[in-house]
């Protein structure tokens, strides 16, 4: 039963904790067995928290070793974690006891030979040339002239000094110097920054906009130079819209900026030389142009005038230009009265030809002609067709009438014999004529009696016979 | 870039560049001399302005070294001078 719970018996040694005890031993025995150590593996996966802190893992083939940067301790890290890359992280290790964790805390972060370092530049170069920001169609031509020089470099030490030199010896321009850190930690987010500046002055603002940047920084190692592999730096020179020149290291030396610029100068020197052309050479190319538009010109009106002179020595004198026509007015003009006599006679001998067939018995003619005409027209016109019409018409109403009125009378006769017809017709169809055989028609008044019961009832008795009435006493 | 043929920007305001081939375009033209005589009048003040336009861009060789100041969080402010040595 005992067995069940903890009962402390006496002589036990076993030591006992609380788990927030064993949790800080834990912790302090790590810290204090590893102090400040090295530990060599590639990058995993890399987690940035929002509040700056940084989370990745170190991992060999075996195992895995989580690693924190805090938030203040990232800007000290020369290389920050990437995926993939071989470092050598160094910092403490430690226990995070609310999790039974143990994890190491990473001040530094250091690539693992040039080999490692020169796979993530590859890499970093694959991804790049795969968007397109190496393509020579992106490359912006260098203005030939420009008038301010931006130039992002250190402004202390010798790089600034050599391009200025060679920009004095050849055309000596405006130049700014936007200062950054060439190397270190710092150096590829100013660089950028420093690009990304220049390309945001406004041409007439209170800063005036560079017509060329030269981003420069004198030879080093690879680590020295490390700042100008960074994606960051190589997106700003591709984005820049104000033509580019880098100019990073030596000639043996090319960093990821030189495949975005718009030219990559082998030296800083170079640069300058790139920057601006020779203002002597082209004094002296002005001055030679000059001479020959003033040769070019004065040999222009030379040629005209000898053009002219020639032109001249072949025009012919005024007089040989008139003699031809002065000879045809000549010819012509004595051919002029003797065409006016011919002209009138011509005309005259027209003219007779033309009044000889004009004589007063053609028109004479004529008249008598049309005269006759008009007698035998005149002899047919009478009024004698149109009495005869008058007659005609005249019998024509005559018969007419009588035909009408033989008609008329004809039809009064005919009713008037159907209507003596009819009167006899109806006389024979009479009860007067009953009366005249005897019978006899007997009236109350106005009612006709037609029983002895209604003779019997009748106040008066009229009896109608053919040759009159007799009015009967009532029986009273 | 601007739309404006090389013939339509006044002389005064062209770049080096294009007053320099400008006046190359003249002098070739006058040397070939097959331009009228009016015309190569006018082309040659043409000429002159050009020449007298690339002579001032080149006397204009002006250096002034400035170093860009910046705030604390890198903006630019200004320029200084600078002196490189």
């Amino acid at each position: 039963m005992s067995d069940l719970f903890d009962d402390p018996a006496p002589g036990q040694n076993t030591p006992e904790f609380t788990v927030s005890e064993i949790s800080g031993e834990v912790k302090r025995t790590l810290e204090g067995t590893f102090g400040r150590i090295r530990v060599k593996g590639e990058v995993g996966r890399v987690f940035k928290a929002r509040s700056g802190h940084l989370y990745y893992d170190v991992k060999d083939d075996r195992s895995v070793l989580a690693c924190t940067t805090w938030k203040g301790q990232v800007s000290g890290l020369s290389v920050v974690p990437e995926e993939g890359l071989e470092v050598v992280v160094t910092g403490r290790l430690t226990a995070f006891g609310a999790q039974s964790k143990y994890n190491m805390n990473v001040e530094e972060v250091a690539v693992a030979g040039q080999g490692a370092l020169m796979a993530l530049l590859e890499k970093r170069k694959k991804q790049l040339e795969a968007e397109g920001l190496f393509d020579a169609a992106r490359k912006q031509p260098l203005p030939y002239l420009p008038r301010f020089i931006g130039v992002v470099t250190s402004p202390s030490g010798a790089v600034i000094r050599d391009i200025l030199h060679r920009l004095r010896d050849r055309f000596p321009r405006k130049v700014m110097v936007w200062p950054v850190a060439v190397q270190g930690a710092n150096c590829a987010a100013e660089v950028a920054r420093a690009i990304d500046g220049f390309n945001q002055f406004t041409p007439g603002g209170a800063l005036p906009r560079p017509d060329l940047i030269i981003v420069a920084r004198g030879g080093g190692s690879v680590e020295d130079l490390w700042g100008f592999n960074e994606e960051v730096v190589a997106r700003a020179a591709a984005a820049s819209q104000i033509p580019l020149i880098s100019a990073v290291g030596h000639e043996t030396d090319t960093t990821l900026i030189d495949f975005v610029s718009d030219m990559r100068a082998p030296t800083p020197t170079a640069a300058a030389e790139l920057a601006v052309p020779v203002r002597l050479d082209l004094l002296a190319w002005t001055g030679e142009q000059g001479a020959r538009l003033s040769r070019a010109a004065s040999q222009t009106i030379d040629q005209r005038r000898q053009r002219l002179r020639d032109l001249s020595r072949a025009l012919p004198k005024p007089d040989t230009l008139l003699e031809t026509p002065r000879q045809r007015l000549d010819r012509t003009a004595d051919r002029l009265p003797q065409a006016l006599i011919k002209g009138v006679q011509n005309r005259k001998v027209q003219l007779a030809e033309t009044a000889a067939s004009l004589r007063p018995s053609s028109l004479r003619q004529l008249v008598k002609g049309r005269s006759e005409k008009l007698d035998s027209i005149s002899a047919r016109l009478t009024l004698r067709p149109v009495l005869r019409e008058i007659t005609t018409q005249k019998d024509r109403l005559g018969a007419l009438t009588q035909r009408l009125e033989t008609a008329q009378n004809a039809r009064v006769d005919r009713q008037r014999q159907q209507l003596d017809a009819a009167g006899r017709q109806l006389e024979i169809l009479s009860y007067r004529a009953t009366l005249a055989r005897g019978y006899a028609v007997v009236r109350d008044g106005d009612q006709l009696v037609t029983s002895k019961v209604a003779a019997a009832n009748a106040t008066s008795l009229e009896i109608e016979f053919a040759d009159g009435s007799y009015q009967a006493a009532s029986k009273g | 870039m601007t739309t404006q043929t090389p013939a339509q920007i006044p002389v005064e305001e062209m770049s080096f560049e294009l007053a320099m081939r400008e006046l190359e375009g003249v002098v070739d033209q006058l040397e070939r001399g097959d331009v009228a005589l009016d015309a190569s009048i006018a082309l040659y003040e043409r000429g002159a302005a050009l020449k007298k336009r690339c002579e001032d861009e080149l006397k204009r060789a002006e250096e002034k070294v400035a170093a860009i100041t910046l705030d604390a969080n890198g903006a630019a402010t200004g320029t200084a001078p600078l002196d490189a040595g």
